[in-house]
């Protein structure tokens, strides 16, 4: 069914102090779906998207994209692979660069094509974003938030790759750019039969382009599985509590609030067991004694949760 | 419900620069109510974080002036204040919170040392008595063990906690009107939920007035009573918080609802061609003219803010 993703990392080491950012993370991506990655800052999801590119070292575990071991992927192969799109347009591209030339870097490096074919490829490029031809000869400050995000979108889709990771990609955008822009994504995923690793804060916004979706907090999944499932009848009760955070643009529809209690542990010293146990409000004994795996509930859907 | 706290006539604010001048907030005219949430929501650069910088009194000058207008706070218009009669109501009767509270706190001075500031220079509390308030401060906008906390540096506490700091500092001197600019913008949804839910809880405890500058329609429609939809400068949509979700008038609130994400529905968004123009080039007649699916000839001259019944004013010719 496919080519399969499989990313089975743990203990990512970083410095001397060894700081569990992505612990015993197991997963699988398929391909031409848009695997969602949600959690709250420092849940690991960051780490665990460079970990997926080979842009971070792993401890434990292995990553296996294309039935080989991205360790074992030469560099430059991997990178026509796989390609990221970040948070800041403002920060992601390069202001001395003309747009243009910063679509057609991946091309140059790679040695795609002649001049002359590299060139149509990015007005074609360009069009596919939804930008136009002349743009290409224009500088970055010379765009919106939201146009550049479109480059940037055209730069990962200059060497044809199969894996896109988004990092936020609309987090810094305003809502009616964000729309624009969730939808190219997903019409390019349609047209180019691109899978997706998308991370977000934002649960709504995954909710509307996920397939599937992973939970994360303190640098392990809490729950994975369909998207519809997940928000729909959300079983673990950190899912539960951070569904009910979620602001509805609808005055009239006021769901009850599963309150937390205290903060985000340090991932320098997370709890025993369960790492959401001081915080859940359904912890038992065994909570913190035992870590739970995660196990599957319903097809498809796997929870850690000693409820299940 | 219906005294007027605050009363913004003809607002304008201006920027000046090499490409010309510019009105970041153009004739703006908003009330405040006594014990109300009003929302100023609207995209980047639509002018609402300029308007309340205004009626502080924050604007920087250069390159930015209010050149028109009043504010009428208690009968008293602040923009006719000098500087010192200003700082006797800044951060005594109206205080703001802003969206970035790393950037808003002093990184070298202690937390209780700075919600302090405010109650020595407008309560005159002397050292002890202001640090003592500090801490109570801290303890109302429930930070757990406040006397540990008042004695930390901002870069010791989480974004939640620094948040609730803001809040304490801007709530010390017991304000009749607080200006919070994207309070919750930089905060993970747990914290957000947590930080709004304190947010309504001491408006009510204070009967204080709340203006929400936000982009964010889901906060909007958790906290506000009345919105005011701003759009390149100007109020384009002014009305309570149901009929906006219920049955938007103008063109633009539409085009905002139909792009946001809802969670759980996967339907497609239909969202706003095109970007906000640059303040300084802005079209002619009707600002939202060129992204208006609806426009026609008569959009060409800028509409004013129509009634449309029920107190509601929506700047928009189909709504004559």
């Amino acid at each position: 069914m496919g080519k399969h993703y499989k990313v089975t990392s743990g203990l990512l080491g970083l410095k001397t102090d060894a700081v569990r950012a992505v612990d015993g993370v197991s997963l699988t991506v398929s391909k031409g779906e848009t695997l969602g990655l949600v959690g709250e800052s420092g849940c690991g999801k960051s780490t665990l998207a460079k970990c997926v590119m080979g842009l971070e070292s792993i401890s434990s575990g292995r990553i296996v994209f294309q039935d080989r071991d991205v360790s074992d992927w030469p560099e430059k192969a991997l990178r026509r692979k796989m390609q990221m799109i970040f948070q800041d347009p403002y920060s992601s591209l390069n202001p001395r660069q003309k747009i243009g030339s910063i679509i057609r870097e991946g091309l140059d490096i790679h040695s795609i094509g002649t001049r002359a074919e590299r060139r149509a490829r990015v007005q074609e490029l360009l069009g596919l974003v939804g930008l136009r031809p002349e743009h290409g000869t224009r500088y970055p400050h010379e765009f919106s938030g939201g146009q550049r995000q479109r480059v940037a979108v055209a730069r990962t889709l200059a060497l044809d790759p199969d894996l896109i990771v988004c990092d936020e990609p609309v987090s810094a955008l305003d809502v009616s750019v964000q729309a624009q822009i969730l939808r190219l994504l997903k019409t390019l995923q349609t047209r180019l039969d691109l899978t997706y690793v998308f991370i977000s804060h934002d649960l709504s916004v995954v909710s509307h382009i996920a397939d599937r979706v992973a939970v994360m907090y303190l640098g392990r999944i809490m729950e994975i599985g369909p998207g519809a499932d997940i928000f729909a009848t959300p079983r673990h009760p950190y899912t539960e509590a951070l569904l009910s955070a979620v602001l509805t643009p609808d005055p009239t529809r006021r769901t009850e609030r599963i309150p937390l209690s205290g903060e985000l542990p340090s991932p320098m010293n997370p709890p025993s067991g369960c790492p959401f146990h001081p915080r859940c409000p359904k912890a038992f004994e065994r909570c913190p004694q035992e870590r739970p795996e995660l196990r599957e509930t319903a097809p498809g859907v796997q929870v850690a949760c000693w409820l299940y | 419900m219906s005294d007027t706290l605050l009363d913004i006539r003809g607002l304008t604010t201006r920027f000046s620069s090499p490409q010309g001048i510019a009105k970041a907030v153009d004739t703006v005219s908003l009330s405040l109510m006594q014990g109300e949430t009003l929302a100023v929501v609207g995209e980047s650069g639509c002018g609402k974080t300029v308007l309340a910088l205004s009626i502080l009194g924050l604007v920087p000058d250069p390159p930015g002036r209010v050149t028109d207008g009043s504010i009428l706070y208690q009968g008293h218009d602040l923009l006719a204040m000098d500087e010192s009669e200003l700082r006797r109501i800044r951060g005594n009767q109206i205080s703001m919170v802003f969206q970035e509270p790393m950037t808003a706190l002093n990184p070298v001075f202690r937390i209780d040392d700075q919600i302090a500031e405010p109650l020595r220079l407008h309560q005159g509390l002397d050292r002890r008595a202001a640090l003592a308030g500090a801490v109570d401060a801290l303890a109302l906008v429930g930070i757990p063990n406040p006397v540990k906390v008042a004695r930390a540096y901002p870069h010791e506490l989480s974004g939640g906690m620094r948040q609730r700091v803001m809040i304490a500092m801007a709530l010390a001197c017991n304000p009749a009107i607080l200006i919070a600019d994207e309070p919750t913008t930089a905060l993970d949804v747990t914290v957000q939920a947590q930080i709004l839910d304190l947010m309504n809880e001491l408006k009510a405890r204070m009967n204080g007035s709340l203006m929400l500058i936000t982009h964010d329609l889901g906060v909007v429609a958790r906290m506000a009573q009345r919105v005011a939809v701003m759009y390149a400068g100007k109020v384009v949509e002014l009305c309570e918080v149901g009929p906006l979700f219920a049955e938007p008038l103008h063109p633009y609130t539409r085009g905002l609802l139909a792009s946001v994400p809802v969670l759980g529905d996967r339907s497609e968004l239909n969202p706003i061609p095109g970007i906000v123009p640059g303040i300084f080039d802005l079209p002619e007649g009707c600002r939202f003219r060129p992204r208006c699916k609806d426009a026609f000839d008569r959009c060409t001259t800028l509409p004013p803010l129509l009634e449309a019944g029920s107190g509601r004013r929506v700047r928009c010719w189909l709504h004559q």
